[in-house]
């Protein structure tokens, strides 16, 4: 094996944008002040769903500092709908609702101020008439060929219903000695980062330029925005140097955009949308995927799983937008870590009368990776096989790689094996199966938990033609510059928003790496959309892959400038000359410096070779590494980098309060190399606290009448200190082939592995009194009563 | 209504109606961004400053109520341009932040522990915290800034020296 | 999330505040306003004005009045949490108090505010309850003392006189005998709103009998209840027995359900949680000399 030395990746190194947040100096989309600013507050629709039938703003209107009050259909008159990601045209979408509203809370009208207090105020005197319509809330009524149809024009509540087998499924179920078959359902959660999302827009008439400053995580967002106001894409600038208050997939922000955008356009004057926490928890439209897995899985009786049949059913809420394809990412991963033959997947998607889903960190995967890692638990069970056990004999072998699923991805590389072994070591397993022991001998319940699962990474969009054959997008490109000035200093332009990834240490650390230069003397920045390269932002943990790429090829390009000049000075072949750290070293050891290569490019354009631009500067723009192929015959490569995790648990709890302690959380975590080691620990460390969230405590319910019950930080709970264990995370790196440096993405990592591990635990935990727990979050109330019913019912946990 | 505002050791007399917030006067009418709005309700703790040394919400406080309260935000920490303080080193040592919207009050509040006790055990630490929600680290590495900063803060000789005492 | 527009009040005499609530029914007293700022925020209160009495002289402070200890009703929760005299005097308090809120809340939030706004689920109510506290208004010139149980009759409904102020809390002084206090609850977060919650006061005699046992639940209904166990004085102390007295008496407890946990959940773990308390002062009164 060859040791590669690195001056900078994967080193100890700060994250340089930590300065400026803990100085309070970040700049938020609130922070900007832009004189002359009119502020938004929004009207809300009281029921589910309800035809509107008036809506009347004069005495609104005639309130001091009351500029406007916009409505549904002045807007949905002046813009265009804004883009569904799937072919369904008539499930239309507009900012404020149009003629109906499909979900309580929806917005109905806006009201615009001088300020956001006014704009309250006057959004209380907006009277609006309505008549309730019928409405469904669950999926499978909504499924139902009876159900009232969400958008009638659609005719049903279908958005999605695709089947794909992937190899000879019924072969494999019918030789396979074992089947099973269960249930399991996600609970709608999502990732409600603490900025909620806000946007300000200012027209200008003289240039014809709509300026955007938004807490933004979006691919495409400019064009989108342009689209649906009917506006050039040269018309629209979204500024990036924007700091973005946690986002993890939902800040997407189309709808309240275009509102802003247009509100700005016809006021003529700066509009300034914040959401507050409620608008944000109802309309916001950023819940997460909710989603009733129904499995069936074939296995041999020495614990090989040989194929699965999974049905998933996602509830999307009231509008289409891009939620259905997180029912397509887990099609690239659709075995887990695991050599299943083949599979049956059934992807469903329906409306109801919720609030609308938005991206949410792995783009589905999480709750995918609950239901498989469910599956193994189960077949594990009915065995009677240890759990690591059967997972130990279905992975597929480190030297198996590269490894084809049966729905057409192709895994770059791993060694599930390695990891799960230096993490058992770490935690010593037997060791936790007898604390476990022990603590039940006091009586609690206890249980240990383990889940496997992969994060695929570098996104492209496979998904969208896969699941939309009128999309025919192969990839998802990301780009960079570098600009050595006149002065021989470096700066490296990055072109997107970030919303804590730390981009900005991402790129200095791999251009200073290429370089053989110091991050810390490179700047780097983020010019405007009309400035910027093409790009498609931080999503499907791509930017170590992507952004990475970009810059150390623009950066490996700008080395290979410098190469062509010294050659060129010193009369020599490239071949004869080595880069080093910033000099060029010629035959017999003479030397070209930094400096003196600058001067050339930037002043002696007569000693510059011929074909080389002068001026040190490299563009690159980076596809994705597999992204070339649109899908076949239901298959695709969909992400071209793995990275893999392992997570291990043990957790009790008193079996009447049934609050769960989690004394121990070891995860293994492999994401080939890492490129700053602060920042994948805090990507991980975060992932398993929001994937706990997910587990235990955090989900939009709503009521039989439609509405949402936890709709403010009150009642949808996120985890704070008291819930979080300390976490052991153990490395292990197995590089990418596909990649510069072998990094793959991270972004993700946690929370993909944690719902499962936590339930796994939990199901350990209850398994002495025969009672399954088949539902995210795990309600302690939920677990005590089934408990108690179970001890009514003679069970004894012995 | 005019209210005399001292934040950071500036007072400013300010004309507020009575329901604006502390949150609201420190951003809007200070221009004090640093303290950010995340729940409004008392629950994030994103809005967290210093009354008198010791935190609190500042969106759990009206403006008009804070004449005669020593206000401390984020801006008020750094000791200079460019340079930071303690606590704020020992986020960045550690990593204790991502997006950097909870981290202000995060600060704050180690802060406001740290200021009554250099040599909190891992429960102190988690239960002064407790109040701030953070999406981004899962704690972990804000934890181990607290930690860090309360070992700094012991080991550096800018507290008065106790051995005279006894 | 901005509050609708209200007048704000200072007063700096209990008449003062008397006065001008008497004048303005629509006016609402602000303590430390961490329940009342977030319903002003959500436009749940609306107010014509705020009397804000956080720095009122008369209603801070905490001493000893006779065989009471006096705790006014704007101080914080955090001076009473550090208060000694409230460890010596009133340790059940104490423990309450370390479990309302998170440290920030508390250095705001107050004594009476918790009571007055008579949240089922508030410790410093359930507190009150169990030791028997006396709630002291002042309405114009008259003083009203109220005993918990006749005061807390609904969720966040009180029988305090409208245009009242509370003036402080009296808690009796520790009783003599060996005293121990145990405090617990249960909710899906530390610090937030318990879904249930014990608190008991065990007192022994020298000899290590039960000379009373104290036990109140909160959380799981409309208002802290008190639950008699007299039956155990005077016997010795055997925790199987007072587990049968306890289970007996709370077999029957009205409980709520909601999104949280539901009705039986929240049975159980009263029942679960008043055993862990009296364990817990059982055990300090086992240790306490006096």
């Amino acid at each position: 094996m060859t040791v590669v030395s690195r001056r900078f990746v994967s080193t100890d190194r700060r994250v340089r944008e930590d300065r400026r947040f803990v100085a309070g100096s970040g700049r938020f989309v609130a922070d900007i002040d832009l004189p002359g600013t009119l502020h938004v507050a929004l009207v809300a629709a009281q029921h589910p769903a309800a035809r509107i039938v008036a809506i009347d703003g004069a005495e609104a209107l005639a309130m001091p500092g009351v500029i406007a009050v916009l409505d549904g259909q002045e807007l949905s008159a002046a813009t265009n709908p804004m883009m569904n990601g799937l072919d369904t045209p008539e499930v239309k979408r507009f900012p404020l609702a149009v003629g109906q509203n499909r979900y309580a809370g929806e917005w109905i009208a806006a009201v615009v101020a001088e300020s956001r207090r006014l704009a309250e105020d006057a959004a209380e005197k907006v009277r609006v008439e309505v008549e309730p319509l019928g409405f469904v809330i669950d999926a499978e009524e909504a499924v139902s060929p009876h159900s009232l149809p969400v958008h009638p024009r659609h005719g049903s509540n279908v958005l999605l219903d695709r089947t794909f087998t992937w190899g000879a499924v019924e072969d494999d179920f019918s030789r396979s000695e074992e089947r099973l078959s269960f249930r399991v359902t996600w609970g709608r959660s999502s990732t409600v980062p603490i900025e909620t999302f806000g946007v300000i827009a200012r027209w200008d008439p003289w240039s014809g330029i709509l300026d955007v400053w938004a807490s933004i995580q979006m691919p495409k967002y400019a064009d989108q925005i342009a689209r649906a106001l009917k506006l050039p894409g040269n018309a629209v600038r979204v500024h990036y140097d924007v700091d973005v208050g946690g986002s993890y997939g939902v800040k997407r922000g189309i709808k309240q955009t275009v509102l802003a955008g247009y509100l700005a356009r016809k006021l003529g004057r700066p509009v300034r949308l914040i959401e507050d926490r409620l608008e944000n928890m109802r309309a916001g439209d950023a819940h997460g995927p909710e989603r009733i897995f129904d499995v069936e899985a074939a296995f041999d009786r020495d614990g090989r799983v040989n194929s699965m049949r999974m049905r998933a059913l996602d509830n999307a809420g009231a509008y289409a937008g891009r939620a259905p394809f997180q029912l397509g990412k887990p099609i690239g991963a659709i075995v887990g870590p695991y050599r299943i033959k083949s599979v049956e997947y059934r992807a469903m998607s329906v409306t109801t009368n919720k609030t609308v889903q938005e991206a949410v960190r792995g783009f589905g995967q999480s709750p995918t990776n609950y239901a498989i890692e469910s599956m193994m638990d189960r077949v594990a069970d009915h065995l009677g096989m240890d759990r690591l056990d059967l997972r130990r004999r279905n992975f597929i072998r480190a030297d198996q790689f590269p490894y084809l699923i049966p729905s057409g991805s192709t895994y770059d590389s791993g060694d599930y094996h390695a990891v799960v072994e230096k993490v058992v070591a770490a935690a010593g397993y037997e060791a936790l199966l007898a604390e476990r022991d022990r603590l039940r001998g006091e009586g609690l319940c206890a249980g240990v938990g383990l889940a496997a699962c992969l994060e695929p990474s570098g996104g492209n969009s496979s998904f969208e033609p896969l699941l939309n054959e009128k999309n025919r997008t192969s990839t998802w490109m990301e780009s960079s510059r570098i600009i050595v000035d006149a002065l021989g200093d470096v700066t490296v332009n990055i072109h997107t928003t970030s919303s804590g990834q730390g981009h900005e240490t991402l790129a200095a650390t791999v251009v200073g790496e290429v370089l053989e230069i110091d991050p810390d003397r490179i700047r780097v920045v983020r010019p405007d959309s009309l400035a910027s390269l093409p790009g498609n932002s931080p999503v499907g943990s791509r930017m170590a892959v992507m952004l990475g790429g970009a810059a150390s090829n623009a950066a490996k390009d700008l080395k290979r400038q410098m190469l062509a000049i010294t050659a060129n000075r010193m009369k020599v072949p490239v071949g004869d000359l080595v880069y080093d750290g910033g000099d060029v070293i010629g035959p017999g050891g003479s030397r070209l410096g930094w400096s003196d290569i600058v001067e050339i490019a930037h002043r002696r354009f007569h000693e510059l070779p011929p074909g080389t631009s002068p001026g040190l500067t490299a563009s690159f723009i980076q596809q994705v590494p597999t992204g070339v192929a649109l899908p076949k015959d239901g298959k695709v490569q969909m992400y071209p980098c793995y990275s893999f995790e392992f997570h291990l648990v043990l957790l009790s709890f008193d079996p009447v309060l049934a609050k769960p302690e989690i004394h121990r959380y070891v995860i293994g975590h492999d994401c080939g190399t890492v490129i700053n080691p602060h920042i994948v620990k805090g990507m991980t460390l975060g992932g398993i606290a929001h994937g706990i969230g997910a587990a235990l405590l955090e989900e939009f319910v709503y009521d039989a009448e439609g509405q949402l019950m936890t709709q403010s930080f009150l009642d949808y709970l996120m985890p704070s200190t008291h819930e979080i264990p300390p976490v052991e995370i153990v490395h292990h790196c197995t590089p990418s082939p596909l990649t510069e440096f072998g990094q793959k993405g991270s972004g993700e990592s946690g929370y993909l592995g944690a719902p499962a591990a936590i339930s796994s635990a939990m199901q350990d935990a209850v398994a002495p009194w025969r009672v399954t727990l088949d539902r995210l979050p795990i309600r302690m109330s939920r677990v005590s009563d089934a408990i108690a019913a179970a001890q009514e019912e003679g069970v004894t946990s012995q | 209504m005019r209210v005399p505002l001292t934040v950071n050791g500036t007072t400013s007399e300010i004309d507020v109606e009575p329901r604006i917030t502390l949150l609201d006067a420190l951003r809007d009418l200070l221009g004090l961004k640093g303290t950010h709005t995340g729940c409004e309700h008392g629950v994030c703790g994103a809005c967290t400053v210093l009354a008198d040394g010791a935190a609190v919400r500042s969106c759990l406080m009206l403006a008009v109520q804070c004449d005669g309260i020593a206000i401390t935000t984020i801006e008020g920490l750094a000791p200079g341009p460019g340079e930071l303080d303690v606590v704020q080193d020992a986020f960045c040592e550690t990593h204790g932040l991502q997006c950097g919207y909870c981290t202000p009050g995060m600060i704050l509040a180690a802060s406001g522990l740290l200021a009554k006790n250099d040599d909190p055990t891992d429960h102190e630490i988690r239960d002064a915290l407790s109040g701030n929600i953070c999406r981004c680290t899962g704690y972990g590495q804000i934890i181990e800034a607290v930690a860090l900063a309360a070992r700094r803060l012991r080991q550096n000789n800018l507290r008065p020296a106790l051995d005279d005492a006894g | 999330m901005k509050p609708a527009p209200f007048d704000y009040f200072r007063p700096v005499s209990i008449g003062e505040a008397c006065a001008f609530l008497a004048a303005n029914p629509e006016a609402r007293v602000l303590a430390g306003g961490q329940t009342l700022i977030p319903m002003l925020a959500m436009r749940l209160a609306r107010p014509s004005a705020l009397v804000d009495v956080t720095r009122m002289r008369e209603l801070t402070g905490i001493d000893l009045a006779g065989d009471t200890l006096r705790i006014g009703a704007a101080t914080t929760q955090a001076e009473a949490l550090d208060s000694a005299l409230v460890a010596r005097e009133a340790p059940l308090l104490r423990l309450a108090l370390s479990n309302v809120g998170h440290p920030p809340t508390r250095v705001r939030g107050t004594i009476g505010g918790s009571i007055a706004h008579a949240d089922p689920s508030a410790e410093i109510a359930l507190a009150a309850t169990i030791l028997g506290a006396s709630i002291v208004y002042r309405d114009g010139d008259e003083e009203i003392r109220f005993e918990p149980v006749d005061f807390f009759i609904g969720p966040t409904i009180t029988t305090a006189p409208p245009s009242g102020l509370l003036t402080h809390v009296a808690f009796p002084r520790r009783p003599k005998g060996r005293v121990g206090a145990g405090f617990r609850e249960i909710a899906a977060r530390r610090g937030d709103y318990a879904v249930a919650s014990a608190g008991a006061q065990v007192v022994l005699h020298g000899d290590g009998t039960c000379a009373s046992i104290a036990l109140g639940v909160g959380g799981v209904g409309d208002v802290p209840v008190n639950v008699d166990l007299s039956e155990l004085d005077g016997t010795p102390f055997a925790f199987d027995r007072v587990a049968g007295v306890v289970a007996a008496a709370l077999a029957d407890l009205e409980c709520v359900g909601d999104l949280h946990a539901t009705a039986s959940y929240r049975r159980r773990a009263a029942i679960q949680l008043a055993m862990q308390a009296i364990g817990d002062a059982h055990a300090v009164a086992m240790e306490d000399a006096a």
